[in-house]
Protein backbone atom coordinates (compact mmCIF):
# COMPACT_ATOMS: atom_id res chain seq x y z
CA UNK A 1 0.00 0.00 0.00
CA UNK A 2 1.14 3.32 -1.17
CA UNK A 3 1.99 6.30 1.20
CA UNK A 4 -0.83 8.04 -0.54
CA UNK A 5 -3.49 5.16 0.51
CA UNK A 6 -2.97 4.78 3.39
CA UNK A 7 -6.00 6.29 6.04
CA UNK A 8 -6.28 6.76 9.47
CA UNK A 9 -8.26 3.52 10.58
CA UNK A 10 -5.07 1.21 9.02
CA UNK A 11 -2.17 3.19 10.08
CA UNK A 12 -0.19 0.89 12.46
CA UNK A 13 1.79 1.64 15.56
CA UNK A 14 4.80 3.31 15.11
CA UNK A 15 7.84 0.84 14.55
CA UNK A 16 11.44 1.49 15.62
CA UNK A 17 13.08 3.20 12.69
CA UNK A 18 16.21 1.32 11.15
CA UNK A 19 17.41 -2.16 10.33
CA UNK A 20 18.64 -3.86 13.42
CA UNK A 21 21.13 -6.79 12.40
CA UNK A 22 20.73 -9.57 14.84
CA UNK A 23 24.25 -10.93 15.87
CA UNK A 24 25.36 -12.86 18.70
CA UNK A 25 24.84 -11.25 21.77
CA UNK A 26 23.35 -8.49 20.58
CA UNK A 27 22.65 -6.68 17.30
CA UNK A 28 23.74 -3.88 15.36
CA UNK A 29 21.31 -0.94 14.71
CA UNK A 30 21.71 1.09 11.18
CA UNK A 31 19.67 3.98 10.70
CA UNK A 32 19.87 8.04 10.01
CA UNK A 33 20.06 8.68 13.75
CA UNK A 34 17.83 11.97 12.92
CA UNK A 35 14.68 9.35 12.48
CA UNK A 36 15.57 7.27 15.82
CA UNK A 37 15.76 11.05 17.66
CA UNK A 38 12.42 12.04 16.26
CA UNK A 39 10.95 8.51 17.17
CA UNK A 40 12.08 8.80 20.64
CA UNK A 41 10.93 12.50 21.05
CA UNK A 42 6.92 11.32 19.29
CA UNK A 43 6.65 8.74 22.15
CA UNK A 44 6.88 10.83 24.89
CA UNK A 45 6.06 14.10 24.56
CA UNK A 46 4.93 15.79 28.16
CA UNK A 47 1.95 18.28 27.89
CA UNK A 48 2.08 21.40 30.16
CA UNK A 49 -1.15 21.82 31.84
CA UNK A 50 -2.52 24.94 30.09
CA UNK A 51 -6.00 25.53 30.51
CA UNK A 52 -7.99 28.94 30.20
CA UNK A 53 -11.47 27.50 29.51
CA UNK A 54 -14.05 24.99 29.06
CA UNK A 55 -11.62 23.00 26.60
CA UNK A 56 -9.57 21.85 29.66
CA UNK A 57 -12.46 20.23 30.96
CA UNK A 58 -12.38 17.74 27.86
CA UNK A 59 -8.42 17.87 28.25
CA UNK A 60 -8.84 16.65 31.93
CA UNK A 61 -11.28 13.60 30.70
CA UNK A 62 -8.79 12.93 28.30
CA UNK A 63 -5.95 12.90 30.91
CA UNK A 64 -8.50 10.10 32.96
CA UNK A 65 -8.77 6.55 32.92
CA UNK A 66 -11.84 5.92 30.37
CA UNK A 67 -9.58 8.40 27.45
CA UNK A 68 -6.15 7.91 29.09
CA UNK A 69 -3.78 9.87 26.63
CA UNK A 70 -0.74 8.17 28.84
CA UNK A 71 -1.40 5.00 26.46
CA UNK A 72 0.03 7.30 23.81
CA UNK A 73 3.11 8.52 26.03
CA UNK A 74 1.52 11.60 27.31
CA UNK A 75 2.42 10.30 30.43
CA UNK A 76 3.18 12.99 32.85
CA UNK A 77 1.72 16.63 32.57
CA UNK A 78 3.88 19.19 34.09
CA UNK A 79 2.39 22.29 35.64
CA UNK A 80 6.01 24.21 34.59
CA UNK A 81 6.90 25.07 31.16
CA UNK A 82 10.57 24.26 31.55
CA UNK A 83 9.90 20.77 31.81
CA UNK A 84 6.73 20.58 29.08
CA UNK A 85 7.51 19.68 25.54
CA UNK A 86 3.75 20.43 24.15
CA UNK A 87 0.80 23.16 24.85
CA UNK A 88 -2.28 22.58 24.32
CA UNK A 89 -3.72 26.01 23.92
CA UNK A 90 -6.98 24.62 25.80
CA UNK A 91 -9.59 27.42 25.45
CA UNK A 92 -10.00 31.33 24.77
CA UNK A 93 -7.10 33.46 24.44
CA UNK A 94 -8.04 37.06 25.47
CA UNK A 95 -5.61 39.94 24.58
CA UNK A 96 -4.30 40.20 28.33
CA UNK A 97 -3.42 36.44 28.38
CA UNK A 98 -1.82 36.89 24.83
CA UNK A 99 1.45 37.84 26.16
CA UNK A 100 1.20 35.23 29.43
CA UNK A 101 1.18 32.59 26.36
CA UNK A 102 3.62 33.85 24.21
CA UNK A 103 5.91 34.05 27.51
CA UNK A 104 5.30 30.30 28.60
CA UNK A 105 6.17 29.28 24.86
CA UNK A 106 9.75 31.26 25.11
CA UNK A 107 10.49 29.72 28.00
CA UNK A 108 9.47 25.96 26.95
CA UNK A 109 13.18 24.22 25.89
CA UNK A 110 13.26 23.13 22.25
CA UNK A 111 12.03 21.37 20.53
CA UNK A 112 8.25 22.55 21.38
CA UNK A 113 4.62 21.90 19.86
CA UNK A 114 1.44 23.44 20.29
CA UNK A 115 -1.82 21.75 19.72
CA UNK A 116 -4.61 24.81 19.48
CA UNK A 117 -7.65 22.77 21.30
CA UNK A 118 -11.39 23.94 20.60
CA UNK A 119 -12.51 26.59 18.18
CA UNK A 120 -11.46 29.42 20.54
CA UNK A 121 -7.97 28.57 20.19
CA UNK A 122 -8.06 28.23 16.61
CA UNK A 123 -9.99 31.11 15.43
CA UNK A 124 -11.79 32.53 18.25
CA UNK A 125 -14.72 30.33 18.12
CA UNK A 126 -18.15 31.37 19.48
CA UNK A 127 -16.04 34.49 20.15
CA UNK A 128 -15.40 36.08 16.68
CA UNK A 129 -17.79 38.84 16.44
CA UNK A 130 -18.98 41.31 18.50
CA UNK A 131 -15.83 41.12 21.05
CA UNK A 132 -13.51 43.51 22.16
CA UNK A 133 -10.37 41.40 24.17
CA UNK A 134 -10.32 37.66 22.31
CA UNK A 135 -7.55 36.87 20.10
CA UNK A 136 -9.19 35.46 16.96
CA UNK A 137 -6.92 32.69 17.22
CA UNK A 138 -3.88 31.42 19.17
CA UNK A 139 -1.50 31.21 15.66
CA UNK A 140 -1.55 35.13 16.31
CA UNK A 141 0.41 34.94 19.16
CA UNK A 142 2.40 31.22 18.72
CA UNK A 143 3.30 29.10 16.18
CA UNK A 144 0.80 25.73 16.12
CA UNK A 145 1.34 22.64 15.12
CA UNK A 146 -1.66 20.93 14.96
CA UNK A 147 -5.28 22.02 15.44
CA UNK A 148 -8.77 20.12 16.60
CA UNK A 149 -11.87 21.14 15.88
CA UNK A 150 -14.77 21.34 18.08
CA UNK A 151 -16.53 23.41 20.85
CA UNK A 152 -14.95 22.14 22.68
CA UNK A 153 -13.52 18.80 20.92
CA UNK A 154 -14.44 15.47 22.52
CA UNK A 155 -11.54 13.41 24.22
CA UNK A 156 -10.88 10.78 21.08
CA UNK A 157 -10.61 14.18 18.75
CA UNK A 158 -7.80 15.56 21.34
CA UNK A 159 -6.31 11.91 21.35
CA UNK A 160 -6.58 11.68 17.62
CA UNK A 161 -4.44 15.20 17.28
CA UNK A 162 -1.75 14.03 19.61
CA UNK A 163 -1.53 11.02 17.74
CA UNK A 164 -1.21 13.37 14.57
CA UNK A 165 1.14 15.61 16.25
CA UNK A 166 3.55 11.84 16.60
CA UNK A 167 3.45 11.36 13.14
CA UNK A 168 4.28 14.67 12.19
CA UNK A 169 7.24 14.74 14.61
CA UNK A 170 8.33 11.13 13.19
CA UNK A 171 7.69 12.64 9.15
CA UNK A 172 11.39 14.70 10.54
CA UNK A 173 8.74 18.14 9.06
CA UNK A 174 7.21 20.83 10.57
CA UNK A 175 5.35 21.53 7.60
CA UNK A 176 0.85 21.01 7.41
CA UNK A 177 0.33 17.81 7.20
CA UNK A 178 -3.76 16.32 6.82
CA UNK A 179 -5.45 14.06 8.42
CA UNK A 180 -4.48 10.88 6.81
CA UNK A 181 -0.67 12.19 7.32
CA UNK A 182 -0.49 13.42 4.18
CA UNK A 183 1.65 16.56 3.38
CA UNK A 184 -0.19 19.28 2.16
CA UNK B 1 2.62 40.64 35.47
CA UNK B 2 5.77 40.71 37.83
CA UNK B 3 5.83 44.47 38.22
CA UNK B 4 4.95 43.92 42.10
CA UNK B 5 7.40 40.69 42.83
CA UNK B 6 9.37 41.00 45.23
CA UNK B 7 10.14 42.33 48.96
CA UNK B 8 7.82 44.78 50.42
CA UNK B 9 9.35 47.90 52.87
CA UNK B 10 8.26 45.76 55.73
CA UNK B 11 10.01 43.11 55.02
CA UNK B 12 7.22 40.51 53.47
CA UNK B 13 7.49 38.44 50.22
CA UNK B 14 5.33 39.40 47.14
CA UNK B 15 5.15 36.39 45.08
CA UNK B 16 2.85 35.49 42.02
CA UNK B 17 0.15 32.87 41.82
CA UNK B 18 -1.18 32.53 38.12
CA UNK B 19 -2.16 33.33 35.91
CA UNK B 20 -0.53 29.87 34.80
CA UNK B 21 -1.24 27.57 38.23
CA UNK B 22 -1.84 24.04 38.25
CA UNK B 23 -3.98 24.92 41.75
CA UNK B 24 -5.92 27.94 40.45
CA UNK B 25 -8.01 25.80 38.11
CA UNK B 26 -7.56 28.08 34.92
CA UNK B 27 -5.70 31.64 34.45
CA UNK B 28 -6.72 33.28 38.13
CA UNK B 29 -3.47 35.26 39.13
CA UNK B 30 -3.26 35.87 42.65
CA UNK B 31 -0.49 38.59 44.19
CA UNK B 32 0.30 37.16 47.67
CA UNK B 33 2.43 38.91 50.21
CA UNK B 34 3.77 36.50 52.48
CA UNK B 35 5.68 37.04 55.90
CA UNK B 36 7.75 34.24 56.34
CA UNK B 37 4.88 31.48 55.13
CA UNK B 38 2.16 32.96 56.84
CA UNK B 39 -0.10 34.98 54.56
CA UNK B 40 -0.56 38.54 54.93
CA UNK B 41 -3.00 39.33 52.31
CA UNK B 42 -4.25 37.51 49.05
CA UNK B 43 -5.51 40.36 46.00
CA UNK B 44 -6.54 38.35 42.95
CA UNK B 45 -6.64 39.80 39.33
CA UNK B 46 -8.80 39.19 37.12
CA UNK B 47 -9.39 39.96 32.97
CA UNK B 48 -7.00 36.77 31.64
CA UNK B 49 -10.38 35.17 30.44
CA UNK B 50 -12.41 38.22 30.31
CA UNK B 51 -14.40 37.34 26.92
CA UNK B 52 -16.61 40.29 27.29
CA UNK B 53 -20.02 38.17 27.23
CA UNK B 54 -22.18 40.36 28.56
CA UNK B 55 -21.53 42.98 25.86
CA UNK B 56 -21.71 40.14 23.06
CA UNK B 57 -25.03 39.29 24.20
CA UNK B 58 -26.16 42.66 23.56
CA UNK B 59 -26.29 41.52 19.90
CA UNK B 60 -27.65 38.52 19.83
CA UNK B 61 -31.12 37.43 19.79
CA UNK B 62 -32.97 36.18 22.91
CA UNK B 63 -32.56 32.78 21.41
CA UNK B 64 -28.84 33.16 20.66
CA UNK B 65 -27.70 34.60 23.52
CA UNK B 66 -28.33 31.57 25.75
CA UNK B 67 -25.25 29.43 24.15
CA UNK B 68 -22.38 32.12 25.52
CA UNK B 69 -23.98 31.47 28.86
CA UNK B 70 -22.85 27.70 28.79
CA UNK B 71 -19.05 29.16 28.36
CA UNK B 72 -19.40 30.94 30.98
CA UNK B 73 -19.61 28.28 33.92
CA UNK B 74 -18.93 25.37 31.92
CA UNK B 75 -19.13 22.94 34.99
CA UNK B 76 -22.59 23.65 35.17
CA UNK B 77 -23.67 25.13 31.80
CA UNK B 78 -27.62 23.35 31.85
CA UNK B 79 -28.29 25.61 34.69
CA UNK B 80 -26.61 28.98 33.23
CA UNK B 81 -28.52 28.26 30.55
CA UNK B 82 -31.97 27.68 32.40
CA UNK B 83 -31.44 30.80 34.72
CA UNK B 84 -31.14 32.84 30.85
CA UNK B 85 -34.38 30.67 29.53
CA UNK B 86 -36.01 31.21 33.06
CA UNK B 87 -35.43 35.33 32.38
CA UNK B 88 -36.66 35.65 28.66
CA UNK B 89 -39.88 33.28 29.82
CA UNK B 90 -40.65 36.00 32.73
CA UNK B 91 -40.40 38.81 29.93
CA UNK B 92 -42.73 37.37 27.44
CA UNK B 93 -45.08 35.28 30.35
CA UNK B 94 -44.17 32.19 28.63
CA UNK B 95 -45.74 29.11 30.53
CA UNK B 96 -43.38 26.13 29.93
CA UNK B 97 -45.20 22.57 30.09
CA UNK B 98 -44.91 20.49 33.21
CA UNK B 99 -42.58 17.98 31.14
CA UNK B 100 -40.19 20.65 30.34
CA UNK B 101 -39.87 21.40 33.51
CA UNK B 102 -39.36 18.18 34.92
CA UNK B 103 -36.81 17.55 32.28
CA UNK B 104 -34.80 20.50 33.14
CA UNK B 105 -34.67 19.92 36.78
CA UNK B 106 -33.43 16.30 36.09
CA UNK B 107 -30.55 17.59 33.61
CA UNK B 108 -30.33 20.51 36.20
CA UNK B 109 -29.13 17.93 39.15
CA UNK B 110 -27.45 16.03 37.25
CA UNK B 111 -25.11 18.67 36.23
CA UNK B 112 -24.80 19.30 40.04
CA UNK B 113 -23.90 15.90 40.69
CA UNK B 114 -21.46 15.73 37.68
CA UNK B 115 -19.99 19.08 38.39
CA UNK B 116 -19.51 18.59 42.16
CA UNK B 117 -18.02 14.63 41.30
CA UNK B 118 -15.36 16.83 38.82
CA UNK B 119 -14.71 19.40 42.06
CA UNK B 120 -14.11 15.90 44.30
CA UNK B 121 -11.60 14.66 42.56
CA UNK B 122 -9.86 18.43 41.48
CA UNK B 123 -9.68 19.37 45.09
CA UNK B 124 -8.21 16.12 46.30
CA UNK B 125 -5.62 16.44 43.84
CA UNK B 126 -4.98 19.94 45.00
CA UNK B 127 -4.33 18.79 48.44
CA UNK B 128 -2.10 15.73 47.12
CA UNK B 129 -4.10 12.34 46.41
CA UNK B 130 -3.98 12.14 43.03
CA UNK B 131 -6.26 8.55 42.90
CA UNK B 132 -9.87 10.61 43.77
CA UNK B 133 -9.18 12.44 40.34
CA UNK B 134 -9.89 8.79 38.25
CA UNK B 135 -12.45 7.42 40.26
CA UNK B 136 -14.48 11.34 40.04
CA UNK B 137 -14.07 11.39 36.29
CA UNK B 138 -15.83 7.44 35.91
CA UNK B 139 -18.80 8.56 37.37
CA UNK B 140 -18.66 12.11 35.64
CA UNK B 141 -18.29 10.04 32.32
CA UNK B 142 -21.67 8.13 32.94
CA UNK B 143 -23.04 11.67 33.23
CA UNK B 144 -21.60 12.79 30.30
CA UNK B 145 -22.99 10.04 27.92
CA UNK B 146 -26.48 10.56 29.39
CA UNK B 147 -25.90 14.08 28.36
CA UNK B 148 -24.40 13.41 24.59
CA UNK B 149 -27.35 11.26 24.37
CA UNK B 150 -30.28 13.58 24.65
CA UNK B 151 -28.21 16.70 24.02
CA UNK B 152 -25.60 16.40 21.57
CA UNK B 153 -23.07 17.80 23.92
CA UNK B 154 -20.67 16.24 26.35
CA UNK B 155 -19.70 19.73 27.93
CA UNK B 156 -21.83 22.76 26.53
CA UNK B 157 -25.19 21.92 26.01
CA UNK B 158 -27.10 24.50 25.00
CA UNK B 159 -30.60 22.66 25.45
CA UNK B 160 -32.30 24.70 27.44
CA UNK B 161 -34.32 27.26 25.46
CA UNK B 162 -37.18 29.60 26.26
CA UNK B 163 -40.45 27.89 26.49
CA UNK B 164 -38.90 24.38 27.28
CA UNK B 165 -36.28 22.03 26.39
CA UNK B 166 -34.50 21.65 23.03
CA UNK B 167 -35.48 18.14 22.06
CA UNK B 168 -37.21 15.52 23.81
CA UNK B 169 -35.39 12.83 26.03
CA UNK B 170 -33.37 9.92 24.10
CA UNK B 171 -35.26 6.77 24.55
CA UNK B 172 -32.19 5.50 26.64
CA UNK B 173 -32.50 8.48 29.07
CA UNK B 174 -34.87 6.51 31.71
CA UNK B 175 -32.65 3.19 31.57
CA UNK B 176 -29.20 4.74 31.33
CA UNK B 177 -30.31 7.15 34.67
CA UNK B 178 -31.31 4.05 36.49
CA UNK B 179 -28.07 2.57 35.71
CA UNK B 180 -26.21 5.86 36.96
CA UNK B 181 -28.15 6.14 40.25
CA UNK B 182 -27.51 2.38 41.19
CA UNK B 183 -23.77 2.95 40.58
CA UNK B 184 -23.52 6.13 42.03
CA UNK B 185 -25.02 5.02 45.37
CA UNK B 186 -22.21 1.97 45.50
CA UNK B 187 -19.68 4.42 44.31
CA UNK B 188 -20.63 7.22 47.21
CA UNK B 189 -19.51 5.38 50.49
CA UNK B 190 -16.08 4.41 48.16
CA UNK B 191 -15.82 8.49 47.98
CA UNK B 192 -16.48 8.80 51.63
CA UNK B 193 -13.60 5.95 52.45
CA UNK B 194 -11.18 7.72 50.03
CA UNK B 195 -11.25 11.24 51.03
CA UNK B 196 -13.65 12.30 53.95
CA UNK B 197 -12.01 10.00 56.67
CA UNK B 198 -9.30 10.43 55.65
CA UNK B 199 -7.01 11.64 58.60
CA UNK B 200 -4.61 13.70 56.54
CA UNK B 201 -7.14 15.29 54.83
CA UNK B 202 -8.70 16.14 58.04
CA UNK B 203 -5.65 17.76 59.37
CA UNK B 204 -5.06 19.91 55.91
CA UNK B 205 -8.94 20.93 56.18
CA UNK B 206 -10.05 21.14 59.77
CA UNK B 207 -10.01 24.63 61.04
CA UNK B 208 -8.43 26.21 57.97
CA UNK B 209 -9.56 29.10 55.93
CA UNK B 210 -12.43 29.97 58.37
CA UNK B 211 -15.46 32.32 56.88
CA UNK B 212 -17.92 33.25 59.35
CA UNK B 213 -21.44 34.09 59.03
CA UNK B 214 -21.42 37.42 59.08
CA UNK B 215 -18.32 37.79 56.42
CA UNK B 216 -20.28 35.14 54.17
CA UNK B 217 -23.10 37.34 53.94
CA UNK B 218 -21.23 40.75 53.93
CA UNK B 219 -19.01 39.04 51.32
CA UNK B 220 -22.26 38.08 49.25
CA UNK B 221 -20.84 34.41 49.07
CA UNK B 222 -23.56 32.15 48.27
CA UNK B 223 -23.96 28.32 47.41
CA UNK B 224 -22.10 25.38 49.49
CA UNK B 225 -19.45 28.16 50.58
CA UNK B 226 -22.33 30.48 52.17
CA UNK B 227 -23.89 27.14 53.57
CA UNK B 228 -21.13 25.80 54.82
CA UNK B 229 -20.96 29.06 57.37
CA UNK B 230 -24.11 28.17 57.84
CA UNK B 231 -26.17 31.00 55.54
CA UNK B 232 -29.14 29.68 54.42
CA UNK B 233 -28.94 30.87 50.87
CA UNK B 234 -30.56 27.60 48.91
CA UNK B 235 -32.49 29.57 45.75
CA UNK B 236 -34.41 26.13 45.18
CA UNK B 237 -35.59 26.46 48.73
CA UNK B 238 -36.17 30.18 48.92
CA UNK B 239 -37.43 30.93 45.51
CA UNK B 240 -38.65 28.06 43.88
CA UNK B 241 -38.44 27.26 40.51
CA UNK B 242 -39.89 24.97 38.05
CA UNK B 243 -40.76 22.01 39.81
CA UNK B 244 -38.58 22.07 43.11
CA UNK B 245 -41.13 23.73 44.92
CA UNK B 246 -42.84 20.15 45.04
CA UNK B 247 -40.15 18.09 45.80
CA UNK B 248 -37.99 16.89 48.60
CA UNK B 249 -34.72 17.75 49.06
CA UNK B 250 -32.81 19.18 52.56
CA UNK B 251 -30.36 21.91 52.34
CA UNK B 252 -27.25 20.84 53.66
CA UNK B 253 -26.08 23.36 56.13
CA UNK B 254 -22.81 23.12 58.72
CA UNK B 255 -21.60 26.11 60.76
CA UNK B 256 -17.84 25.61 61.08
CA UNK B 257 -17.29 27.71 58.35
CA UNK B 258 -14.00 26.00 57.58
CA UNK B 259 -12.79 24.26 54.19
CA UNK B 260 -13.87 20.62 55.63
CA UNK B 261 -17.45 22.14 56.18
CA UNK B 262 -17.82 23.51 52.85
CA UNK B 263 -16.42 20.19 51.80
CA UNK B 264 -19.00 17.93 53.59
CA UNK B 265 -22.02 20.41 52.70
CA UNK B 266 -20.85 19.47 48.85
CA UNK B 267 -20.51 15.48 49.77
CA UNK B 268 -24.06 15.78 51.43
CA UNK B 269 -25.42 18.37 48.29
CA UNK B 270 -24.58 15.47 45.55
CA UNK B 271 -26.97 12.58 47.93
CA UNK B 272 -29.73 15.55 48.05
CA UNK B 273 -29.13 16.22 44.15
CA UNK B 274 -29.19 11.91 43.76
CA UNK B 275 -32.34 11.97 45.76
CA UNK B 276 -34.02 14.19 43.44
CA UNK B 277 -32.72 12.61 40.10
CA UNK B 278 -34.54 9.37 41.95
CA UNK B 279 -38.17 11.48 42.82
CA UNK B 280 -38.33 12.31 39.06
CA UNK B 281 -37.09 9.90 36.76
CA UNK B 282 -40.06 7.53 37.26
CA UNK B 283 -42.45 10.68 37.21
CA UNK B 284 -41.93 12.43 34.31
CA UNK B 285 -45.24 13.47 33.04
CA UNK B 286 -46.16 12.81 29.04
CA UNK B 287 -46.91 16.04 26.96
CA UNK B 288 -45.13 18.54 25.09
CA UNK B 289 -41.33 19.08 25.80
CA UNK B 290 -41.51 22.85 24.97
CA UNK B 291 -44.18 25.09 24.50
CA UNK B 292 -44.92 27.01 21.65
CA UNK B 293 -43.53 30.59 20.81
CA UNK B 294 -42.93 32.87 18.14
CA UNK B 295 -40.19 32.60 15.84
CA UNK B 296 -39.06 35.76 16.62
CA UNK B 297 -38.82 36.84 20.17
CA UNK B 298 -39.56 40.32 21.32
CA UNK B 299 -40.01 41.01 25.27
CA UNK B 300 -41.67 44.64 26.02
CA UNK B 301 -39.46 47.12 27.33
CA UNK B 302 -38.68 46.46 30.90
CA UNK B 303 -36.44 45.13 33.39
CA UNK B 304 -36.33 41.20 34.14
CA UNK B 305 -34.53 39.22 36.61
CA UNK B 306 -34.61 35.83 36.88
CA UNK B 307 -31.90 33.47 39.58
CA UNK B 308 -30.98 29.77 39.92
CA UNK B 309 -29.13 27.90 42.13
CA UNK B 310 -25.82 26.64 40.02
CA UNK B 311 -23.38 24.32 41.28
CA UNK B 312 -21.32 27.07 42.92
CA UNK B 313 -24.22 29.44 44.17
CA UNK B 314 -26.85 31.63 43.05
CA UNK B 315 -26.71 33.06 39.37
CA UNK B 316 -28.96 35.89 38.45
CA UNK B 317 -29.56 37.22 34.79
CA UNK B 318 -30.76 40.59 34.50
CA UNK B 319 -32.34 41.84 31.41
CA UNK B 320 -32.88 45.43 30.12
CA UNK B 321 -35.58 45.26 27.09
CA UNK B 322 -35.92 48.31 24.80
CA UNK B 323 -38.79 46.16 23.15
CA UNK B 324 -36.28 45.17 20.31
CA UNK B 325 -35.01 41.46 18.76
CA UNK B 326 -31.96 42.19 21.29
CA UNK B 327 -31.59 42.73 24.34
CA UNK B 328 -30.23 46.20 25.78
CA UNK B 329 -28.35 45.34 28.49
CA UNK B 330 -27.36 41.90 30.19
CA UNK B 331 -25.58 41.13 33.27
CA UNK B 332 -24.66 38.22 34.76
CA UNK B 333 -24.54 37.70 38.50
CA UNK B 334 -21.91 35.09 39.01
CA UNK B 335 -21.57 33.04 41.91
CA UNK B 336 -17.75 32.48 41.21
CA UNK B 337 -16.45 36.15 41.52
CA UNK B 338 -18.90 36.97 45.27
CA UNK B 339 -16.95 33.95 46.61
CA UNK B 340 -14.19 34.70 45.00
CA UNK B 341 -13.96 38.24 46.91
CA UNK B 342 -14.19 36.13 49.97
CA UNK B 343 -10.66 34.77 49.63
CA UNK B 344 -8.47 37.13 50.89
CA UNK B 345 -10.54 37.20 54.02
CA UNK B 346 -10.21 33.46 54.12
CA UNK B 347 -6.78 32.88 53.75
CA UNK B 348 -5.22 36.10 55.88
CA UNK B 349 -3.24 34.45 58.55
CA UNK B 350 -3.12 31.12 57.12
CA UNK B 351 0.18 29.38 55.66
CA UNK B 352 0.40 29.50 52.23
CA UNK B 353 0.01 25.53 51.65
CA UNK B 354 -3.10 26.23 53.03
CA UNK B 355 -4.12 28.42 50.34
CA UNK B 356 -4.89 25.48 47.86
CA UNK B 357 -6.41 23.63 50.04
CA UNK B 358 -8.94 26.77 50.62
CA UNK B 359 -9.03 27.72 46.94
CA UNK B 360 -10.39 24.21 46.13
CA UNK B 361 -12.98 24.40 48.48
CA UNK B 362 -14.58 27.36 46.80
CA UNK B 363 -15.10 25.90 43.95
CA UNK B 364 -13.92 28.58 41.50
CA UNK B 365 -14.62 28.32 37.91
CA UNK B 366 -12.07 31.14 36.04
CA UNK B 367 -14.60 31.62 32.92
CA UNK B 368 -17.36 32.36 35.57
CA UNK B 369 -15.48 35.09 37.40
CA UNK B 370 -14.05 36.83 34.43
CA UNK B 371 -17.26 36.19 31.92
Amino acid sequence: MTQAETTYTDRQPAKFPGLVHETPGGGILSGPLEDVVNWARSNSLWPLTFATSCCGIEMMSTAAAKYDFARFGFEVARATPRQADVIIIAGTIVNKMAPVLKRLYDQMADPKYVIAMGACAISGGPFFYNTYSVVKGADHVIPVDVYVAGCPPRPEALLHALITLQEKIRSGTRERIDIDGRNL
Amino acid sequence: MVEEIGTTEQGDLVINVGPQHPATHGVLHLVITLNGETVKKVEPHLGYIHRSIEKMCESLSYRQFIYATSRMDYLSSHINNHGCALAVEKALQIEVPERAQVIRVLMDELTRIASHVLWWGAMAMDIGAFTPFFHAFREREMINDIMEETCGARLTMNYMVPGGVMFDLHPNFHRRVKEFIRQFHKKLPEYDELVTGNAIFKARTRGVGVLSKEDAISYGCSGPTARASGVDCDIRKLYPYEVYGKLQFEQPLATEGDTYARYLVRMHEMRQSLSIVEQLIDNIPEGEFQAKTKAVLKPPKGEFYSRVETARGEFGVYIVSEGGTTPYRIKYRSPGFSNLSALDHAVRGQKIGDLVAIMGSFDLVIPDIDR
